[in-house]
């Protein structure tokens, strides 16, 4: 149980009608998405999973820690209304609710972007750390975009997590460094997987990995599969993350995820279908 | 050539060479992270191996490798000279092994290559002609 609620049944019993109860701030969840290697999809997974929390209620500030390559603010269609950085938050050029932006498509997303203009050793771990517990106090999840690799940036990006994402490609290489950074992340963080582009046609005919698998390798709790699909590209295009359109069965796949994170979601991840023929010949996205 | 012709008869689909090589890869990549799991493995291999031969530990090197269907360790131990001949005792064999056993001859001593691949063929054959032989296995 965590340590907040305890305090507050604690509370209860002994005065069971408060008249106005100072609810104990619960502190928000902290899920770092990572991979080890580069592009698998973790920022394109960090977008539409933070949309699917929003959607369904949740206060998300997404933070993008890959300093010096940022990308989340494009893949979120936010990037013309980034004014300050992460950190122009940690060195006190600006205040953090001057560097949130706010996505006006679902109430309750927040974004905090990382420097471009910047390297990750620029970045000092324990005032990264300070801030997310900061942020950590006003939302309800952290959703922290990692970089690639597993030096400086992904140590800076894990350190304040006691959750992680891994999104794992059904590729030889991607599920070899998902393994790593899973030693990497040790007993203290609780990890999870997505597979992600997944190709049921493939699968099927013996040509890719199966999500099984890639899941006899890394044993993890799965959140979801994720297809690879013409329509993820095209709302990375516009900058719409796929989660938005709930018509799109990989944007229901993303609320469904988001579902298995708070709790609310019990069904077992689906593995995606095949597109049909006349699925690929009339497919809305374009 | 011989390449050519497993590709194209090879009924193998890439998964199942991806999920091979996967495994493979791990291995090599688990025991490269378990330093002190292959420094046990290491002093144990010298003190088993010491038991029969002299050995200059200093210079023993265990290594992984992976090669193109296994992992493979390699063990690099130099050896100084024998030890005094002390027999080891062997465990006695199950008794289905004891009867086959009685029927051969007592063991070579010193086994050369040539021996042993004359000697036992022929011993087998003939076994084998004999119906009432107890199993040489299991």
């Amino acid at each position: 149980m965590h340590p907040s609620t305890e305090l507050r049944a604690g509370y209860l019993e002994e005065d069971p009608l408060p008249a106005a109860p100072p609810a104990p701030q619960r502190r928000g969840r902290c899920i770092v998405v990572t991979s080890g290697k580069g592009g698998v999809g973790k920022t394109t997974t960090t977008a539409n999973v933070g949309v699917a929390l929003a959607a369904g209620g949740a206060r998300v500030v997404l933070v993008d820690a890959d300093v010096g390559l940022r990308n989340l603010d494009i893949v979120l269609g936010l990037e013309a209304r980034v004014r300050h950085h992460v950190l122009d938050v940690l060195e006190g050029q600006a205040e953090l609710d001057d560097a949130l932006v706010s996505d006006k498509r679902v109430s309750g997303l927040k974004l905090l972007a990382a420097s471009q203009t910047r390297e990750k050793d620029d970045v000092d771990t324990p005032a990264f750390r300070g801030l997310i517990d900061q942020l950590r106090e006003r939302f309800d999840y952290v959703l922290i975009d990692c970089p690639a690799g597993i030096e400086k940036g992904f140590q800076n990006a894990i350190a304040g997590a006691d959750e992680a994402i891994i999104v794992c490609t059904p590729e030889v290489s991607a599920v070899r460094d998902a393994d790593r950074v899973v030693g990497l992340l040790g007993e203290r963080v609780k990890v999870t997987l997505i597979v992600n582009r997944l190709r049921p046609a493939l699968v099927r005919r013996g040509k890719m990995l199966s999500v099984e698998d890639v899941n006899a390798i890394l044993r993890l709790p799965l959140l979801g599969v994720i297809a690879d699909e013409p329509g993820v590209i095209v709302s990375t295009n516009k900058g719409e993350p796929i989660a938005l359109d709930v018509a799109s069965p990989t944007g229901q796949a993303y609320r469904k995820i988001a579902g298995r994170i708070v709790g609310t979601e019990t069904s077992a991840p689906e593995i995606p279908r095949e597109a049909t023929f006349f699925g690929k010949l009339f497919g809305g996205q374009r | 050539m011989l390449e050519f012709f497993k590709r194209i008869f090879n009924p193998q689909p890439s998964s199942v060479t991806a999920r091979e090589r996967l495994r493979l890869v791990l291995l090599s990549d688990h025991l490269a992270l378990a330093p002190d799991v292959v420094e046990s493995l290491k002093a144990d291999l010298i003190a088993v191996i010491s038991k029969y031969v002299d050995v200059d530990a200093d210079h023993c090197d265990v290594t992984f490798e992976q090669q193109e269907s296994v992992v493979a360790m390699l063990a690099n131990i130099p050896i100084l000279g024998m030890k005094p001949v002390a027999k080891a005792p062997r465990p006695a064999p199950p008794p289905a092994l004891r009867q086959a056993q009685d029927d051969m001859p007592p063991p070579i001593t010193d086994p050369s290559p040539v021996s042993a691949s004359t000697a036992k063929p022929r011993r087998r054959r003939r076994r084998r002609s004999n119906a009432n032989a107890a199993p040489a296995h299991g």
